[in-house]
């Protein structure tokens, strides 16, 4: 390495110097410079076509940049592949759900960058997978095929399978984007919980800004291939930056755990007397509660 | 942190014999699989124009093994018929349909399409052509089929190898809007353009016409032992690099991407499974001709029976497949003897039904 750190500081988990993309000639990212701390939750944030997912790919190794990306230190392209795959694991946006195959079995795939090549699993490999299935509330999926589970429960398998894959660098690319709000914070906390007991670090994309703004440590906001702001979620979150990079229309008010974005609409039209449309509280239906009734 | 998540329970947690076991190959289903095998061999061998008694033939099967010697009560004439007319029919029948089938499984995984197949990729068409160029054409030494020069096999490969390569190049045209039905179709479009050449030769060259269909239709009929040693090597290259990537065909089985960041080179299994899978294809064309549907009825069998997962799929798909096909071939010189039916039309009037169920369970695929 051309500039060794002091011994007394550990690498960085991320570290990225002048990262830039380009996929069928077209630039994606155009120089990005990050540094991820071990233990720490950034969240990149950006509207679409802004190159989020890229900028995972390439740190998880799926595009070359062997310089410009360092995990822990060392230069991605001094990594073996195997050697790579058990420092970061990545949860993609949509996983492919492989038909009839079963829970137990996608989680032992996180296991493959410690079976030889051509050989098997082991009996450690298998006591980690239940572990890890324990420790998601799993245990009793098993055997279910992944087809068959529900949005929240795949999405707890998807990461198990990370986990089982020992890696400390944890990428999650819209790991919340096919779940409902309920499930979206059990997966979160779940994240987070995991990064506090296992030391993980995680870097993750998300398109719910409020919900990025209240798990993360630091926010990157990503804009046309380049980091545009990067600070606490209450310095980048805020709506004269949302408004300039997403062309939206905002409010960010103060929340317990972090600022609440909320999407307002632009000068609606002023529409006076509508006498034919209906006053709507009179058509409103609630349905009676039941419960009370028996 | 990450070594006490791997270490803090070294060994499985008491009650181990309980855990659940991932999918793996059972021996129940492994012995059935070999069962199987010894059923189509013994049937194989004792039906015929001249029936033989099993139990006498499962002995002279027996005495073939080094150091065995039992009475079987069969004639001489009668013991030359198993070990040189039969045997060898039955057992090239066991190489050609392990090979089919074990092929048309590695598709399957590798294109991730449970349609994929060697006669629907246009594998088999190439093969098909690559050899009629090489009887019509007489490049092999003095263009006589029998004895198979290796030529054939080699001719086959190449051919089955541009073949796979046409339809890949051409079902990925569509880019990221490719299903699997994309590439079923370019192994539609393949087939037919190559079948397109092969007939145009056989027109130009009558003369071999005679020679080149009785090939096509399947010639398991001829079989000798020469045919037998000439597929035997392709049978244990392919199987060995096929069986041996079992576990990457089920990483592969969740996408390219994922299964780089799980640390493998997946374009590179790829190729290599697809060029396993075409040379086994390339063999048992050479040695057989053109017998379609088996890689497709099997490995779905096996699929929908004893599980989805490769390690399964795969060898038990070879061992049924020989013995579907062994058996299939004692259907196709029995029905309607003293004829003999092609046993390429048993398999397609067998497969074709098959392949409308294997449609309807892959819908939720192709859409």
């Amino acid at each position: 390495m051309s500039t060794p750190a002091p011994t007394s500081l550990p690498a960085p988990a991320v570290d990225l110097r002048d990262l830039r993309i380009s996929l069928d000639g077209a630039p994606i990212l155009t120089g990005v410079d990050l540094t991820v701390a071990t233990g720490e939750w950034v969240t990149v944030i950006g509207p679409n076509g802004a190159g989020k997912s890229t900028l995972l790919r390439a740190v998880g190794g799926l595009l070359p940049a062997p310089d410009a990306v360092r995990l822990f230190g060392t230069p991605i392209g001094e990594l073996r592949r195997r050697e790579r795959a058990r420092v970061v694991a990545t949860v993609a946006q949509s996983p492919v759900v492989p038909s009839g195959m079963a829970v137990l079995d996608y989680v032992l795939l996180g296991r493959t960058p410690y079976i030889p090549p051509l050989g098997r699993e082991s009996a450690d490999d298998l006591a980690t997978v239940h572990e890890v299935l324990d420790r998601l509330d799993l245990a009793g999926f098993h055997a279910r095929e992944l087809a068959t589970l529900s949005g929240g429960e795949r999405q707890r398998v998807f990461l198990a399978r990370a986990l089982a894959q020992g890696a400390t660098l944890l990428l999650l690319d819209e790991p919340t984007s096919a779940l409902d709000i309920g499930h979206q914070q059990e997966v979160l906390e779940l994240v987070d919980q995991l990064r506090r007991t296992h030391g993980l670090t995680v870097l993750a994309t998300m398109h719910d800004l409020s919900i990025a703004g209240e798990y993360a440590d630091r926010m990157v906001l990503l804009a046309d291939g380049r980091i545009v702001a990067t600070g606490t979620p209450e310095q980048v979150l805020t709506e004269d930056l949302l408004a300039r990079h997403y062309r939206a229309h905002v409010r960010v008010i103060p929340g317990p755990h972090g600022p609440l974005v909320l999407p307002t609409r632009p000068n609606r039209p002023n529409r006076p007397n509508r006498p034919n449309r209906p006053n709507r509280a009179d058509h409103a239906v609630v349905a009676p509660d039941k419960s009370r009734e028996t | 942190m990450r070594l006490a998540l791997k270490r803090s329970r070294p060994v499985a947690p008491a009650g181990a014999g309980t855990l659940p076991r991932p999918a793996r190959l059972r021996k129940r289903w492994l012995a059935a699989g070999v069962f199987a095998v010894l059923v189509a061999l013994v049937a194989g061998v004792s039906l015929g124009p001249v029936s033989l008694p099993p139990g006498s033939v499962a002995i002279e099967l027996l005495n073939l093994l080094p150091g065995v010697h039992l009475d079987s009560g069969l004639t001489e004439r009668e013991i030359a018929i198993v070990t040189e007319l039969r045997l060898p029919r039955v057992v090239l029948g066991l190489l050609v349909g392990g090979l089919l089938a074990l092929a048309g499984g590695a598709y399957q995984g590798v294109f991730r399409n449970p349609l994929a197949d060697p006669y629907l990729l246009g594998v088999a068409a190439g093969a098909g052509l690559a050899v009629t160029v090489v009887l019509t054409l007489g490049v092999s030494t003095g263009g006589a089929l029998s004895g198979l020069p290796v030529t054939i096999p080699l001719a086959a490969f190449v051919g089955s190898l541009g073949a796979v390569a046409m339809t890949y190049l051409l079902g990925s045209a569509g880019g990221r809007s490719r299903s699997p039905a994309t590439l079923i179709l370019a192994g539609v479009a393949v087939s037919a353009f190559l079948s397109a050449g092969q007939t145009y030769l056989l027109q130009r060259h009558a003369e071999s016409i005679q020679e080149v269909y009785s090939w096509l239709l399947g010639r398991l009929a001829t079989a000798g032992w020469q045919d037998v040693r000439l597929v035997l090597p392709y049978f244990l290259l392919t199987s060995l690099i096929i069986l041996l990537h079992r576990r990457e065909l089920d990483v592969l089985s969740v996408g390219d991407d994922e299964a780089a960041s799980l640390g493998l080179h997946p374009q590179r299994s790829r190729y290599l499974l697809i060029a396993a899978a075409s040379l086994g294809t390339a063999a048992a064309v050479s040695a057989s001709g053109l017998i379609g549907f088996v890689g497709i009825i099997v490995p779905h069998t096996v699929r929908m029976l004893a599980g989805a997962s490769y390690r399964v799929i795969l060898p038990l798909s070879m061992l049924f497949g020989g013995a579907f096909l062994a058996l299939t071939d004692v259907v196709a010189r029995t029905a309607a003897a003293p004829q003999e039916i092609p046993i390429g039309v048993v398999t397609a009037l067998l497969g074709g039904p098959f392949f409308v169920v294997v449609l309807r369970s892959a819908r939720r695929v192709l859409t």
